[in-house]
């Protein structure tokens, strides 16, 4: 296994001879060589069972959660290369600062805008209707950032919000209980919003969840070209 | 560049249809310019506009011109596929979509070569 | 690098030179049969009202087009940002403008 360190370490590239085992996924991998080769091997994991999204890294240059990629899948001849998630800083080896990630989610207006206190009945939500389902398609994001990891666009514009958070805005846009229509409408319309989605999918291809930000983002584009042509009538 | 770092192993077809669209459109513009010059000589060498004309007989110039018919079509294609997925309210399986589009594509070059020999 | 406007306008342009590409396409696979010849493709623009506005149109929507396309090339693949991202832009849109007003201009009215 070829690890791809940080900037801060004394190569860029570490490899380890590493036994194989049966069922062994990259997360048990990387962990054998955190415990009998390298103890310096910074690196994240909590979960280990495809939950909290927390393992993703790069695995010969795709983001995968390592806890749920058998290394048999992605074994060539008998090599794999293990790299910190891309586009996002790191901080020491594999693990990467997740910090820019939540900014943008923020900064899409990816929270709760709400009007109501609680001496307000309840708004009812109709679990049926074309809204509630297309914000139901993206609410299971657990910020793992694969998405974000494998957008080509978010490589080349360091502006760009990125897919995660503009699903996100998406789903809130088609809440019945959120009332910041406008400001999400103009967050995702600035120059790092989403008309800078190029469509090529990768976040919908590698989305561990299968989530599809993609066709969010598309979502976007068409709510904000109606209002593009309302406000100048 | 930080971008081809990752662009090994991220062969899906929708991402083939983003790079197809992307450099079929910076070949076009770059072919532009030079596209624009030659016609113009119609009024300032005109002489020399037929010489370039000629040029179009030999089989490598029909080639480049089938080659600039394909990323046109490729382009507009494309791009009628991206504008049909952000504004009309349907999600047509993507795929067979970008295949059909780069199919119409070449199917419109080919009649192109097939007329210029 | 786009934000609403540039992307409405990248759309709009496109829509406009829908029918103008099909149109040139077919002029095209019309004229290159027995061959290309300056005095036959004179013939049919020079002094055209019709023609002037068609590939007028054309020049117009691409130089546009093309501008805010590299523009995002320029950004994503060069780097370029702030001023001189607008600046390479405006060159570019103007650029495109200039030669194709002049092609236009000599093949009717010249």
């Amino acid at each position: 296994m070829t690890i791809e360190r940080g900037p801060q370490a004394a190569q860029a590239q570490h490899v380890f001879e590493v036994p194989a085992y049966d069922n062994q996924t990259v997360l048990d991998v990387v962990s054998w060589v955190q415990q009998n080769a390298d103890p310096t091997l910074s690196y994240r994991f909590a979960c280990r069972v495809g939950m909290c999204g927390s393992c993703a890294m790069m695995v010969n240059g795709v983001p995968r959660w390592t806890c749920r990629t058998h290394i048999s899948k992605v074994l060539e001849g008998n090599a794999v290369t293990i790299g910190p998630l891309r586009n996002l800083p790191v901080i020491k080896d594999l693990a990467v600062d997740m910090d820019p990630f939540f900014d943008k989610w923020v900064a899409a207006e990816g929270v709760h805008h709400g009007a109501l206190t609680r001496d307000d009945p309840i708004p009812p939500v109709d679990a049926a209707s074309p809204a509630r389902v297309e914000a139901n398609a993206g609410i299971e994001c657990i910020n793992c950032s694969v998405c974000y990891a494998a957008c080509d666009t978010v490589a080349g514009n360091p502006d760009y919000l990125g897919p995660a958070a503009l699903q996100r805005a998406w789903t809130l846009l088609n809440d019945a209980k959120d009332t910041g229509r406008v400001a999400i409408l103009d967050a995702v319309s600035n120059k790092g919003g989403c008309h800078n989605c190029h469509s090529m999918g990768s976040c919908t291809t590698y989305c561990p969840n299968e989530l599809d930000p993609m066709t969010a983002i598309a979502g976007l584009k068409r709510e904000t070209a109606k209002s593009f042509f309302k406000r100048r009538r | 560049m930080s971008m081809a770092k990752g662009t090994r192993a991220r062969a899906h077809p929708l991402w083939f249809a983003y790079i197809l669209h992307r450099l079929s459109g910076v070949t076009l513009a770059v072919f532009l310019p030079f596209h624009f010059w030659v016609l113009a000589l119609a009024m300032t060498d005109p002489a020399r506009l037929d010489g370039f004309l000629a040029m179009t007989d030999a089989g490598v110039v029909k080639l480049a011109e089938f080659g600039l018919v394909f990323l046109l079509a490729v382009h507009m294609f494309g791009g009628f596929r991206l504008m049909a997925m952000e504004w009309l309210p349907w999600t047509p399986p993507q795929k067979t979509l970008a295949a059909a589009a780069t199919a119409v594509s070449f199917l419109i070059a080919c009649l192109f070569f097939m007329k210029a020999t | 690098m786009l934000d609403l406007r540039l992307y409405m306008l990248q759309r709009i342009s496109a829509l406009l030179m829908g029918p103008l590409v099909l149109g040139h396409l077919a002029v095209m696979i019309y004229a290159i049969q027995g061959g290309l010849s300056a005095a036959e493709i004179l013939g049919r623009t020079q002094g055209s009202v019709l023609w002037f506005l068609f590939y007028g149109t054309f020049v117009v929507a691409v130089s546009i087009h093309g501008a805010i396309g590299l523009r995002t090339v320029a950004h994503e693949w060069g780097g370029l940002k702030g001023h001189p991202l607008n600046v390479f832009m405006w060159t570019t849109g103007a650029g495109l403008f200039a030669l194709g007003a002049r092609a236009v201009w000599a093949v009717t009215f010249a």
